[in-house]
């Protein structure tokens, strides 16, 4: 079967910066994307856990969303003014669509 | 002082106090217990409810007078001034980090709504009676604290506060539980005492049960950030936690006296003053100051903070306010 080439960006911020970092998302012309919980983890910051906390505050968050490569570049600018001073990961990886037309 | 001695000894021995002992017993134990988060926030969102719509009845009765607004007034003060000074103790006596140092001051300038349900529940059962528009106050005291916090980050190691923008203030301002908490205020002062009557089985009745399960929770919450922050907190940052509360415990029997309140509106005004937030300032703090350390200020309070009030710190400003109360 025909595949296409496109990005893929996965990005674990904290939950309070949820809001703005999907709305970036949709500013720069991202077509969708998916939020998923995350239980716990451990990283530079120290450990952190989805229990505990009384709100979302103390929370992370997985968003992966499916991207051509012309939207990406400007997108990680952005990202990266966004949430340099945040807890979180932004990675990037290479994947295959079947639909190219709907990224 | 027989009286608060035995409020004390009462309010050691009542049902919320224990849950939130059992809770933070169990965390330490170790035990599997654990309340799923969705029940969480709903017993939350319940308590916010609860105690917004009563003070909007109680306003609705009392009507609006010149106390009222002065009370307002007075908390809002509050809220931006102890900030200041949490910020000079922090930085006078624990050597903590300005950013941090900042974060800490937010949380203890803001309240803690569920410290004021307890308070308020003490009162109840003791009989004390007190002006209901003080709930208006713990809303308004919730954010002048998160501005001071910026204004004392604006220009230190050329950090700005992340977002000062309207769009940090929208969030803070649409914040869930100060949300629920003013709405339903609202909504209890336009149905007034009528509209109480036809919700009070939900709102009056249960309300202690919710708050025994809420504080059961809290303390799993808190002696698990205890367990795991434990390294971060230093002999004077535990004696901070302790500390404060009473410094502002003070300062809001202060300004009760000053406006002239009840003994049970002193009280719970001086509780608010010396009450941290851990639910709105948290949240308002990742998106202001990102760099600043939950394990630190999460860890003083909720893990110290607001078990010393639940436990000793009400019986003390129900004490503060008797003295200041007219």
């Amino acid at each position: 079967m025909q595949t296409y080439p496109k990005k893929r960006l996965e990005a674990f911020v904290e939950m309070p910066v949820l809001h703005r970092f999907t709305k970036l998302l949709e500013a720069e012309g991202v077509t969708g994307y998916s939020v998923m919980p995350v239980v716990s983890g451990s990283g530079s910051d120290g450990d952190w856990s989805r229990e505990g906390s009384v709100t979302g505050a103390g929370q992370m968050v997985a968003v992966v969303c499916i991207l051509s490569e012309e939207t990406l570049e400007p997108l990680l600018d952005k990202a990266f003014a966004m949430l340099s001073r945040h807890m979180g990961i932004v990675s990037v990886c290479d994947c295959e669509v079947l639909r190219p037309d709907r990224f | 002082m027989g009286d608060i001695l035995n409020l004390a000894g009462t309010n050691l021995l009542a049902p919320p106090v224990l849950f939130f002992a059992l809770g933070f017993a169990a965390s330490f134990a170790r035990s599997d217990l654990e309340v799923p988060q969705a029940v969480a926030k709903a017993l939350s969102l319940y308590l916010l409810l609860a105690i917004g719509f009563k003070g909007g009845v109680a306003v609705a009765s009392h009507g609006i007078d010149a106390r009222l607004a002065a009370t307002l007034a007075s908390g809002v003060i509050l809220s931006a001034l102890i900030p200041f000074i949490a910020f000079g103790s922090l930085r006078a006596f624990t050597g903590l980090p300005r950013v941090d140092a900042a974060a800490v001051a937010a949380h203890y300038g803001s309240i803690s709504v569920v410290t004021f349900a307890a308070a308020t529940s003490v009162l109840t059962s003791a009989g004390i009676d007190y002006e209901g528009y003080l709930v208006a106050t713990a809303a308004l005291m919730e954010t002048p604290a998160i501005m001071s916090a910026l204004l004392l980050m604006r220009g230190a190691n050329g950090k700005e506060a992340n977002g000062t923008s309207g769009e940090l203030w929208r969030e803070i301002a649409l914040n869930g539980s100060i949300v629920v908490l003013t709405g339903a205020f609202v909504i209890g002062w336009i149905t007034g005492p009528k509209g109480l009557a036809e919700v009070s089985a939900f709102i009056v009745d249960p309300f202690k049960g919710v708050l025994c399960l809420f504080l059961l929770d809290m303390g799993l919450v808190a002696g698990r950030g205890m367990r795991q922050s434990a390294r971060d907190l230093t002999p004077p940052l535990f004696a901070f936690g302790i500390a404060m509360p009473l410094i502002g415990g003070v300062l809001g029997a202060f300004a009760s006296y000053l406006v002239g309140l009840s003994p049970g509106g002193a009280a719970l005004l001086t509780t608010l003053a010396a009450s941290a937030s851990y639910i709105a300032v948290p949240a308002a703090m990742r998106l202001a100051l990102p760099e600043a350390r939950p394990s630190i200020y999460l860890s003083l309070s909720l893990g110290i903070t607001f078990p010393f009030n639940l436990t000793l710190g009400i019986p003390i400003y129900i004490l503060l306010g008797n003295i200041a109360g007219g």
